[in-house]
């Protein structure tokens, strides 16, 4: 099948389909993708999905409802479900009352980009990952394939975004217990790449066989490597919706209110460019936005219905508001200087399961995962055995905040609910003076 | 009700294969969900998804490919993508499964009152939009609103020996929440948080009062905003239902998962601290503490008559008397270490392939009423409604925060406490169970979005739950 042409032969088919006083958007998602699971160095699991889904709105002047439904990729048997899908919300979309804060983009606008679509070869891939672990305990999932991202509106508008990637997330594991965390993703699958990874995450795995340290709930220094600052920055992407900040959901809110601050170093950005994910979202193209500049709060992300019933102005945020391709500007830390500006203190690899203490707070608590290092003179000491902490952004990342690393680096989401997630973050490590452990 | 059951075996029969064994899934599922939010009713949203997963054994290695061309050329191109892929994992593989028992029975599950269509659209925006405008009006209620979800699931299942197992449910998740803030702070307060949904029709709407309830729960909201922080320190705690089903789902149902212990989720949804010579002897909880994997309430979200593998469901005993019984675990977890597990291979779609998942784990009644609970604790907390969750990766040390907290002193309820939160490691969290609420104070919940699997996978778990008591529990409040 080929998505693009698959994409413009529904739309073909819709458009003859409408009313005069009728508009549409048509929201296209498809992938082919395989899945391998690991345990033990061996295929636990394996499979492949082929998924199409397409979101079909309709309007009638402020009355509008969708319907989802999945696609088989065969024309005739798609234009038909496609045509069930608007009969049935012809029947109901009528009756609805009008609703008040509908402001779509009626813009026509235009954002195609299709990168290429040459396949890793995935039997290779495995053999060498099952060779390359010989002797070790990995776990973790390899996941390639193409995917594809459409967007049409009866009023011109016209999206089309692919790309064809793998995304290897994997754990070594020691006898003991502990672990560490790596990943290799990209478009194309280099041998060579892939064996430094994977000599890189040996390496780590020799510190992890020292005997742990077990630390006692307390306040410590500690350095938050780019893949636990991630885990962070999950939580407080939604802090910067405009709907949030409105209604008392944002964990953001007294930074915004002027009540609360963050360090003068963190610089945040919604940047298209360098990012994974399309160029556009339902409500129009995507723009550059300043989030945070100096700690201070910048630009929300707002959506048409948030403009709408908020009076701001829309900024070609998702319906969601959340940030696509957040960055966040490097410091002066050089990445060599880590453990000796550490000195004493917490080499946290990567945080889990993170969740809110106190919302409006801006605190937070969550678990230490994976390559997380005690250090003591600039130097990796042993282990730590798992930890929670819980904190407030206001304090790690405020005042607290001493440095960040000079080199951001990219880190491509590994989630597959529903689908492959297409996103990415660019964050760089985070030197702490206090970062607050209880259990 | 089955529409396109006959079409789909003969297309199944005349699929062909050199595959020691194959099987088909086919799931298709129709859903409707309505909003309103601060009065004004959101658009409407419907959805169709229908694919079926292919799997095949060949030579002890199994593979699947999931497709949603149901054509027979799409099904027969979709089986030959899965045998290509499981000769290729030829000397990779783990498993060796040839000896994994083949399903062969036929049955129809079909959920009382399926068939019972319910009400369409405008009905649903009037009960909804009914409850909104309960909501009082105060400047402080700055968010609110009321919503439905309804999904009706159709599974159909074949395979080369012959089965033929049909299921079809409908689930209900209705939703409540008012948010109350000074502009410092924000408190809400829902009916349940997400864990109300039910299967059944229009019953479940009313079994979990949403119609009336709106007023009282933005009363609630109110409340919290002008009450003092929650003290830190130990304290006897009585958890309502509404967060029982959060306790019991993160530190019983997660670490008793068996492919969680056999290191399979260690990447990614984590590992267990329970180990596989616990099963029979380890010491859970207190004695007090029986917890049952039962698929035969009908109105819990996860009852079935046989799992998305085939293998028939029954009511099971995990722990009894506070001593571990036996894991949450399929017919392959099952193969893989000889203990007995439960019909629990599950999968969220026909996108994704089945694996361990808890589905109705309820702890069992004890003998005390609510009155009886709260009289029994000198001074205490209590706790309702889950609002926060977090667990280490071996599912051991728990961090949990509820919306509602209630100072308990003497035996008596006393004052709104914000922010309760609380923590511990579920290894010794059980031991102090110290009482358990009778039948009457156990509410049937669950939870749409139990994550897990790589790739990931959202499923349906039900929780029944009665009040119930720990002893001395580390209590905190926020940072307000």
């Amino acid at each position: 099948m080929n998505a693009r042409e698959h994409f413009h032969a529904l739309l073909d088919s819709l458009r003859p389909l409408l009313h005069a006083d009728e508009g549409f958007t048509l929201d296209y998602r498809a992938e082919v993708s395989e899945f391998v699971r690991f345990n033990r160095a061996r295929v636990r699991q394996a499979g492949q999905v082929q998924q199409i889904f397409a979101t079909l709105a309709l309007y009638l002047g402020e009355r509008h409802a969708r319907f989802e439904l999945s696609l088989t990729g065969v024309a005739e048997e798609d234009r038909a479900r496609l045509r069930h899908a608007l009969e049935r919300l012809r029947a109901v979309v009528p009756a609805l009352a009008p609703d008040p804060y509908l402001r779509l983009n009626r813009e026509p606008w235009r954002s195609e980009a299709a990168q290429p679509t040459a396949l890793p070869d995935s039997d290779a891939a495995i053999g060498q990952i099952v060779e390359a672990s010989e002797g070790l305990d990995l776990v973790g999932i390899y996941t390639a394939g193409p995917q594809y991202h459409g967007f049409a509106s009866s009023w011109g508008a016209l999206g089309w975004h692919a790309a064809s990637s793998f995304n290897f997330d994997w754990s070594l594991f020691h006898a003991n217990g502990q672990a560490v965390k790596s990943a290799y993703a990209g478009q194309r699958w280099d041998a060579l790449a892939f064996a430094r990874r994977m000599a890189s995450a040996r390496e780590q795995l020799e510190y992890l066989g020292r005997p742990a340290r077990t630390l006692a709930p307390g306040d410590y220094r500690a350095y938050l490597a780019p893949a636990a600052l991630d885990e962070i920055l999950d939580m407080l992407s939604g802090g910067f919706s405009a709907q949030a900040l409105a209604s008392g959901g944002s964990p953001l809110q007294r930074l915004f209110a002027g009540q609360a601050q963050l360090s003068p170093l963190l610089h945040l950005h919604e940047r298209i460019n360098g990012g994974l994910a399309p160029a556009f979202t339902s409500e129009g193209p995507r723009q550059d936005l300043r989030l945070l500049a100096g700690g201070l709060p910048g630009e929300r992300l707002v959506s048409s219905r948030s403009a709408a019933e908020h009076g701001l102005t829309a900024n070609g945020a998702g319906a969601h508001e959340y940030p696509l391709s957040p960055v966040v500007t490097g410091g002066e830390l050089e990445e060599t200087n880590i453990l000796a500006s550490l000195d004493t203190g917490l080499y946290i690899g990567n945080l889990w399961y993170l969740n809110f203490s106190d919302r409006p707070a801006g605190r937070l608590t969550g678990m230490t995962r994976f390559a997380t290092f005690w250090v003591e003179n600039g130097q990796l000491h042993a282990p730590v055995n798992t930890m929670r902490f819980d904190d407030s952004v206001f304090s790690f990342l405020g005042h607290h905040l001493e440095a960040l690393t000079r080199e951001p680096e990219m880190i491509l989401p590994a989630g597959t609910y529903g689908a492959r997630q297409s996103g990415s973050r660019t964050l760089p490590g985070a030197l702490l003076g206090r970062f607050t452990l209880t259990l | 009700m089955f529409e396109s059951a006959q079409a789909l075996s003969r297309q199944f029969a005349a699929l062909r294969s050199s595959a020691d064994f194959w099987s088909l899934r086919h799931v298709r599922e129709i859903s409707e969900h309505y909003r309103v939010r601060r009065n004004v009713a959101l658009p409407p949203s419907f959805g169709e998804d229908c694919g079926a997963m292919l799997t095949v054994r060949i030579a002890g290695v199994e593979a699947y490919a999931a497709t949603s061309d149901l054509t027979l050329a799409g099904l027969q191109a979709a089986l030959e993508r899965a045998e290509h892929m499981a000769r290729a994992l030829a000397g990779h593989a783990l498993l060796e499964v040839r000896e994994l028992p083949v399903p062969t029975g036929e049955a129809d599950d079909v959920a009382p009152g399926y068939e019972r269509p319910l009400a369409g659209p405008s009905h649903w925006f009037e009960v909804l939009g009914a409850e909104s405008a309960r909501v009082p009006q105060d400047a402080r209620l700055v968010d609110w609103s009321a919503g439905l979800g309804v999904s009706c699931v159709e599974q159909i299942y074949l395979n080369s020996a012959g089965a033929c197992l049909r299921r079809a449910q409908r689930f209900v998740y209705p939703e409540l929440s008012v948010t109350a803030s000074d502009g410092h702070d924000s408190q809400s307060r829902s009916l349940g948080g997400f864990n109300f949904g039910q299967q059944g029709g229009a019953e479940v709407v009313e079994r979990i009062g949403l119609v009336g309830a709106a007023p009282r729960v933005a009363d609630e909201a109110l409340q919290l905003l002008l009450a003092p922080n929650t003290p830190s320190g130990p304290l006897d705690l009585l958890l309502m239902p509404d967060q029982m089903v959060l306790q019991i789902h993160e530190s019983i149902g997660h670490p008793l998962e068996l492919d969680r212990i056999l290191g399979d989720e260690r990447n990614y949804a984590g590992t267990s601290f329970v180990r596989l010579e616990d099963f029979g002897r380890y010491q859970y909880g207190s004695p007090l503490l029986d917890v049952t994997f039962d698929p035969g309430r009908p109105e819990e979200l996860a009852s079935y008559r046989h799992d998305d593998d085939g293998t028939p469901a029954r009511r099971e005993y995990l722990i009894r008397g506070g001593i571990l019984q036996r894991p949450l675990g399929g017919a392959l977890s099952q193969l893989r270490t000889g203990l007995p597990g439960v019909a629990c291979s599950r999968a969220c779609s026909w996108n994704r392939a089945p694996i361990d998942r808890m589905a109705n784990l309820n702890v069992e009644p004890g003998d005390r009423s609510l009155a009886q609970l709260i009289g029994g604790i000198e001074r205490g907390i209590l706790m309702s409604t889950n609002r926060s969750w977090s667990i280490d990766d071996a599912r051991n040390k728990f961090q949990f925060g509820c919306e509602w907290g209630q100072l308990i002193e003497n035996g008596e309820l006393k004052g709104v406490v914000k922010n309760p939160n609380y923590r511990g490691i579920s290894a010794h969290f059980w031991r102090s169970l110290a009482a358990v609420g009778d039948a009457s104070t156990v509410e049937v919940l669950g939870t749409p979005y139990c994550g897990k699997g790589e790739p990931n996978q959202a499923v349906r778990v039900g929780h029944a739950s009665p009040a119930c008591v720990f002893k001395t529990i580390d209590v905190f409040g926020g940072a307000a």
